[in-house]
């Protein structure tokens, strides 16, 4: 096998893995922080608002990580750098 | 099947003479800030402060109003003296990821060069703002609290958090614009509508979250100095 196969092929398999992990840490954390911020809206509706927009701003925190691998993903099989270097 | 993508608008170049290059993400930007000022000159052009307002006006105080009220409840501080920059970088993002309805516009938050000049942005308006409302060395003792052990720890969140900033916006909207991409080509009758109209809400959450965090940024910066101040206030009275 050439070198550029190998390369495409590592690529692609790396990159599925990288989205794949990547957003079950995330979904898990994001579906903790819902929950709880559904339980404490529940018991005092009255700050809902504060508790919501912490609550955004946390999931984007949370999120951050899995769009960094999107990210990753992305570079691998668009603009994968070592293909690029092979392929000319 | 042929998926025709384009990662960032910054490859679709308009114009270019030598290394001076017109692409989407320079005019698009011009675009929405010509909309941005436009719109708001024509509308601020015949206010009235008496009964009968003109819808525009309404519009634009329930915008402005909804802006104040939130940077008011996160920094606790008027909001005055923040709203022209953070209203700004809302309005921005918000204008730029509502009009990827119109046909042939590319968002220019879809493009990292626009994202990093924002986050960049963001990153010197911190210490702006905390040296002018704490001084210098107010402000620069806060790298060193809660012990000087973290002055490390605090100058790589610095940086860290501009990349975060700059990567999640840039990440959000690239990767809507790419899911449609790669569902025209796979079921182009209905299906990118429905993912186009969730790409709006995303886009407008993302906006919001943009100039949270630095609403947060900047009122973590300058409030330290008046949280003290308040406790010595209510020690005094109690």
């Amino acid at each position: 096998m050439d070198s550029v196969s190998l390369i495409g092929m590592v690529s692609v398999i790396v990159s599925g893995l990288t989205i794949a992990i990547g957003s079950v840490g995330p979904a898990f954390g994001e579906a903790m922080a819902l929950s709880r911020a559904l339980t404490s809206i529940a018991q005092q509706p009255d700050e809902s608002g504060t508790i919501s927009r912490t609550l955004f701003i946390g999931l984007a925190m949370i999120e951050s990580t899995a769009i960094y691998c999107f990210v990753v993903a992305i570079i691998l099989i668009f603009v994968n750098p070592f293909w690029s270097q092979v392929a000319g | 099947m042929n998926v025709d993508v384009n990662l960032t608008p910054d490859s679709i170049v308009f114009w270019q003479w030598g290394f001076v290059k017109l692409n989407a993400t320079i005019v698009f930007t011009w675009a929405v800030m010509l909309i941005l000022v436009i719109v708001s000159i024509l509308i601020t052009r015949n206010l009235s402060t008496g009964q009968r307002i003109s819808r525009w006006q309404n519009m634009l105080e329930t915008i402005v109003s909804a802006i104040r009220k939130q940077i008011a409840d996160m920094t606790q501080q008027k909001p005055d003296q923040y709203i022209a920059f953070l209203g700004t970088l809302f309005l921005f993002i918000s204008v730029s990821n509502l009009l990827a309805v119109v046909p042939y516009f590319e968002s220019p938050a879809g493009s990292l060069s626009t994202t990093a000049a924002l986050a960049a942005c963001v990153f010197f308006a911190v210490p702006i703002f905390g040296i002018l409302k704490q001084g210098l060395p107010g402000y620069l003792k806060q790298y060193i609290e809660p012990s000087p052990l973290m002055l490390p720890f605090n100058i790589i969140g610095e940086f860290s958090r501009t990349l975060a900033l700059a990567v999640r916006l840039f990440g959000n909207v690239m990767s809507g614009s790419l899911i449609i991409g790669v569902l025209l080509a796979l079921a182009p009758l209905f299906v990118p509508v429905i993912l186009q109209v969730l790409e709006l809400l995303i886009g407008q959450i993302q906006a919001y979250i943009f100039a949270a965090l630095a609403t947060i940024y900047i009122a973590s910066a300058t409030r330290a100095r008046q949280q003290k101040e308040e406790k010595i206030r209510q020690r005094g009275e109690s």
